[in-house]
Formats: structure tokens, sequence, C-alpha cells
């Protein structure tokens, strides 16, 4: 069976790395209430998505 | 190659998968509005949406076939009863789903899966709306407390150096001073 020839060194294996990064959450203000929420999903502090209202927050 | 491949197995066996959509389907028939995973909603959705256009023809046929499917009696009167007329003239797409965000522990996606004609929270509408304006304006408050109580810890901490007993005393202060602020802001 084939192997590797040489161990991959701290450089490469590290310079690969550089591709992996966290993306940001794609964040907009709610139209309801104004603060910042996942798009395409009901707004977490006021309940309210496309502009109705799909559950009273427990507070 | 996947082409064709329809439904989603959730992770179950056929039996376990048909109860699972059974139970969901007397839930959401019971209480017109079910918070679930994204992917149980979804396929909850192709479910129940064929057993409310059976249920539009209303003959004891159709009632025994949908009661084979729901899990209690009640509720496929109810689904005769009060969903269907309210329903009305509907030409399908009687659900609707909302996502709402990962859940705790395992990160799944949630969703509520609701009858559109059952929007009840939007009658509430006019309750929940002055709540949320009212949650705006304390939380400005809510930002200023924890610095104030910061500041005080900081002192005590230097008042601690130099006595300790009645630094102790203090700390004790500090956690009743922390619960009058917690249950303030429970009560905004």
């Amino acid at each position: 069976m084939p192997h590797p020839k040489r161990k991959i060194s701290k450089s490469r294996r590290d310079k690969r790395r550089t591709h992996y990064k966290a993306s940001a959450p794609s964040l907009t203000s709610c139209s309801n209430c104004g603060e910042m929420k996942l798009s395409h999903r009901a707004c977490p502090n006021c309940g309210y998505y496309a502009g109705r209202s799909m559950f009273v927050p427990e507070s | 190659m996947r082409h064709g491949v329809k439904g989603r197995k959730l992770g179950r066996t056929s039996s376990h998968r048909k109860a699972t959509l059974e139970a969901l389907a007397t839930s959401l028939f019971k209480h017109k509005k079910i918070k679930t995973t994204l992917a149980k909603a979804k396929t909850a959705k192709t479910f129940i949406e064929p057993l409310i256009t059976k249920a539009k023809n209303d003959s004891v046929h159709a009632r025994r076939l949908i009661a084979s499917q729901i899990n209690e009696r009640k509720v496929v009167q109810e689904l005769f009863n009060v969903i269907v007329p309210k329903i009305g003239d509907r030409p399908g797409g009687y659900l609707r789903v909302v996502k709402l965000g990962q859940r705790f522990g395992d990160a799944a996606q949630m969703a509520i899966l609701e009858l559109v004609d059952f929007n009840d929270v939007a009658s509430k509408k006019k309750e929940s709306a002055p709540k949320a304006k009212a949650k705006a304006e304390p939380k400005q408050k809510a930002e200023a407390k924890p610095k104030a109580a910061a500041k005080v810890k900081e002192e005590d901490v230097q008042d601690a150096n130099v006595i300790e007993e009645t630094a102790e005393v203090k700390t004790d202060e500090n956690i009743e001073e922390k619960k009058e602020d917690s249950a303030e802001k429970e009560n905004k």
C-alpha cells in the first residue's frame, strides 16, 4: 500500500488550515421590535415573523 | 444517485415513524400550533395536509379513514366540526412552518407548525406588542445596573483587604443585592 513519503511540516499543515474559517451569522434587524435576529427565523425577542406573531415570549 | 427519493426517515423504523406522524397530527389538531424540530415539522406537513383535504368531504367513510390515523376520537370530531369549517375554501396550504433557530442541548433546528387559519397569537398581538415596547426601554436601565453593581464589588474587594470580617458581611449583602436585581429583571 502507498504511504506518504514525508511528514507534513507544521508550516504546510498550518497553511492548509488558513482556509478553515468561521463565517459570521447573517443577522438582520427585526421588523417588529428592531432587535438583531437570524434571517428567515422568528424573532426570539418578540416572537414575530413576516409581520405575524408566532409566539409570545415568556418574559 | 438519489433521484426520486422523497421524504425523511427521521431515524426511525417504519412503524415508529408512522406512530410519530400520527401523534404529531393529533397534537396539531388538538392545539392548532405545535413546536417541534424542523425536519419533523416538514415531514408532518406532508402527512397532515392530505388528511385535512380528505376531511373536507364529511362522510362516514372519510371520518373512518381519518380516525384510523388519529389517536383520539375527540380530535377527529374537532377536525371535522371546528377546523374544516374555518379552513373553508382554502385550496391546500393549510399549514405553516416557521423556523425558530437552534435548540439548546443538541442544537436541533426548531420550528413552529401551525394551522394557517388558527394563528391565535394574532389576536393577542395587541397584548404582546406593548410588552415588546416596554422591554426595549428597561434594557437601557438593565445595562446600566450591572456596571453599578460591578463598581460596588470593586469597592468591597478593596475593603476586604483591610478587614476580613466586614468583607464577609458585605459579600452577603452583595448576594442579596444580586437577588433583588435578578428579581427586578424578572418582573420587567
